[in-house]
């Protein structure tokens, strides 16, 4: 090798050892020393979350030695990543947001800290009743409601004007048809009827849960034997098959919540029958070209009237592995609290307060004023009663979903099949008859019956 | 042979193409995030563009932190994994025995296992080990991850550098860690150099690992991304705000380095 050859390589020799030395560096940095009382919250993207995240410095100016870090995620690698945290015990989370589905499953688990001894300043009566009671195992609460929702059928008062339509405050699935009818036009993108096809647990399944309820079926017996391929699963899923097939968007496959609200939110359905968290998005004029125009009625019912219907909250909740648990708890009392929603009021308007917690907000004058669909939402949360009874006796709780920790599983996968019928794969009957046996199967290997 | 005017015609319109393809999703990402919310959902090509979604993004998250976690772990796990595979490859390349072939075909078979199948087992190992949220902690998992891919293609660029030159260099008196860092390395810097690139690109992007065994202080670029997704209320030209934005240093960073990565690629080509 030649003096210059030698020369250059010792040349990357030390710009190779300069950049390892770099990367040593690098790493020396990150650990970090993590103070006494620093709390970490996991909680999804959602608009009533993000405002809590803003809000938040409000807190830690009340509580200086209370210090807080965020975990914001997607709801489905939210729920993947605390789960997979909670079944190992490894502790990275002092607050979770859970739903209703996980509150009482997790609570029997053991995995979560009950809620008790809670101040008399926090009011826990004045939280509503449906929603308390979803949270409570065995006479325990084991999470603290941020926001609760319902569903409402939603429409175009416009539309309903131009096709000479009245829509009733309660109507019935088959008004509900005819309307849709009369109002798709398709030449013009203007779609009857939008409703959730995507499948999932807490996508189309969540809706068809509540039609097949509302028809007078149920998931399971008394016997846990699922009664899916019965003559009242056939009535909802021929309806829901049938009214999406002809007065609903095309690739109704697709359309989850969001791309529905984006639907209608942007003038393309005559009808949608979602969340009543939608309201609050369609009366926004920044985010909807059609909220002037916007009605809505309770959620259609079917033949058998009292089914239990919708109801989901988000909760925080604090899990055993949590080692700040009294920071963590005077977190979620603040969060959940009247004052807080005094604090969203003052600080960005009335109508954006967490909705569907506490009776104090529905009795606020302001909050009715702002909220024209307040006592719609508060209607339908009294009404959706997720520990109501089908027509048939079941064995399990749960609106629009079953409280048990297969659902998810079972959910999704019965969901697909029914999506299969909008798409023209299989017919409602092959449907039916394939989630009947894909879910017996679920069943027994989970050992509810041999 | 030369190629003809209409065969010239051709490739240039077939490579535009693809190449217009493939940029589409990106420019697109690009254009929703200077819309507003409520015009994010029409495809519509003209619009008055706004910055309110890079407002709201940069008030909500701390950019800079979850930008400087990728630098660091995706710089750190290639230089990790290039130091073992160098050696590696170097031993397959130069010294191979009757169970070097098995050996390749085997560290590439451990790619073909999902990886939420050893999701469990590697989070109790993380948590034993205090690893998670930790930077290094992730480091290592992508240095593994990328480990049998980086071999691979060192020993296919290591294939073209001739035996002889090594040999000479031993008959010189060169013991085998001076054959590699004085002659096999300056000879394959092209391909090291490439392959780095590759590995840094796949760490960038990596999302399994990095949302599952972070919460804060580790977490990279990917788990900004994913806090901008809602399930309910729209989030279109936010969410393709964070991405461009997650997205502008590692284009920039090709950029720059696509002449070297040309070079890698075409590496062992008659000069």
């Amino acid at each position: 090798m030649t003096e210059g050859g030698r020369a250059i390589t010792r040349h990357r020799h030390s710009v190779l050892k300069a950049a390892a030395v770099a990367i040593i560096g690098l790493f020396a940095g990150s650990a970090i020393a993590r103070a006494d009382s620093t709390i970490t919250i996991a909680t999804v993207n959602n608009g009533d979350m993000v405002v809590m995240q803003r809000l938040s410095s409000h807190f830690e100016q009340q509580h200086p030695d209370i210090h807080l870090r965020w975990v914001v995620l997607e709801e489905n690698v939210l729920r993947q990543r605390v789960t997979t945290d909670i079944a190992t015990k490894a502790g990275q989370f002092d607050i979770l947001t859970i739903g209703n589905y996980e509150v009482p499953i997790w609570a029997k688990q053991g995995w979560l800290d009950p809620m008790d001894n809670l101040p008399a300043s926090y009011d826990v009566n004045d939280l509503l009743k449906p929603v308390r009671e979803g949270l409570t195992y065995k006479g325990k609460l084991y999470a603290l409601p941020f926001y609760g929702e319902s569903a409402m059928t939603y429409y175009r008062t416009d539309l309903f004007k131009k096709a000479g339509l009245t829509m009733p405050e309660a109507p019935t699935y088959e008004q509900i048809r005819q309307f849709a009818d009369k109002i798709t036009d398709k030449p013009h993108e203007i779609y009857g009827m939008c409703l959730r096809g995507k499948p999932g647990w807490g996508e189309n399944m969540a809706y068809v849960t509540s039609l097949v309820n509302a028809e007078g079926g149920r998931w399971f017996d008394m016997k846990w034997k699922p009664t899916i391929d019965t003559p009242a699963w056939h009535k909802a899923i021929s309806f829901y098959d049938s009214i999406l097939k002809a007065d609903g968007p095309p690739g109704a496959t697709s359309n989850g919540f969001n791309e529905n609200l984006a639907l209608f939110a942007s003038g393309h359905c005559g009808m949608w029958i979602d969340a009543t968290v939608a309201g609050g998005l369609l009366y926004n004029k920044q985010q909807s070209k059609v909220a002037d125009e916007v009605g809505f009625a309770a959620m259609p019912t079917g033949s058998f009237k009292g089914a239990p219907t919708w109801l989901w909250s988000w909760n925080l909740a604090i899990p055993t592995t949590s080692k700040q648990k009294d920071a963590a708890r005077t977190f979620i009392t603040w969060a959940t609290s009247k004052e807080y929603i005094e604090l969203v009021a003052k600080e960005n308007g009335w109508v954006s307060v967490p909705p569907g917690t506490r009776k104090s907000t529905y009795d606020n004058p302001n909050y009715k004023q702002a909220a024209p669909f307040a006592e719609f939402v508060l209607k339908a949360i009294d009404v959706a009663n997720p520990n109501g009874q089908t027509e048939q006796p079941r064995p399990y709780t749960g609106a629009q979903f079953v409280a048990i920790p297969e659902f998810q599983g079972i959910g999704t996968q019965v969901g697909q099949t029914i999506a299969a019928t909008l798409t023209g794969q299989m017919s409602v009957d092959q449907a039916l008859h394939a989630a009947q046996s894909a879910t017996e199967r679920t069943m027994r290997m989970a050992g509810y019956y041999r | 042979m030369k190629a003809t005017p209409l065969q010239r015609a051709l490739a240039i319109i077939f490579g535009w193409g693809a190449a217009l393809l493939l940029f589409f999703p990106i420019a697109w990402t690009v254009l929703t995030s200077f819309k507003s919310e409520a015009a994010a959902t029409t495809p519509a090509l003209f619009f008055t563009p706004t910055l309110e979604s890079y407002r709201e993004v940069f008030a909500r998250a701390n950019y800079l932190a979850f930008a400087w976690n990728s630098v660091v772990i995706s710089f750190g796990a290639t230089a990790l994994a290039l130091a073992f595979a160098i050696p590696a490859a170097y031993a397959m390349a130069f010294h191979p025995t009757r169970r070097t072939r098995g050996t390749l075909l085997w560290m590439l078979s451990t790619k073909m296992l999902p990886p939420v199948g050893v999701l469990v087992p590697i989070y109790l190992l993380f948590r034993n080990g205090g690893l998670l949220d930790t930077r290094i902690g992730l480091v290592i998992i992508y240095a593994l991850m990328n480990l049998p891919i980086v071999v691979w293609m060192l020993f296919t660029f290591y294939k073209e550098v001739p035996n002889d030159i090594l040999e000479a260099g031993r008959m010189d008196g060169a013991r085998t860690g001076g054959e590699i860092w004085y002659l096999l390395l300056p000879l394959s810097l092209p391909g090291i150099f490439s392959t780095g690139l590759l590995s840094l690109i796949l760490c960038w992007n990596e999302a399994f690992w990095s949302l599952n065994l972070t919460s804060v202080t580790a977490a990279p670029l990917t788990a900004f991304i994913a806090s901008f997704s809602s399930p309910e209320g729209l989030f279109f030209a936010k969410l393709s705000a964070a991405s461009t934005m997650a997205v502008a240093p590692i284009l920039v960073f090709g950029w720059f380095s696509q002449r070297q990565l040309v070079q890698g690629l075409t590496f062992g080509a008659v000069k």
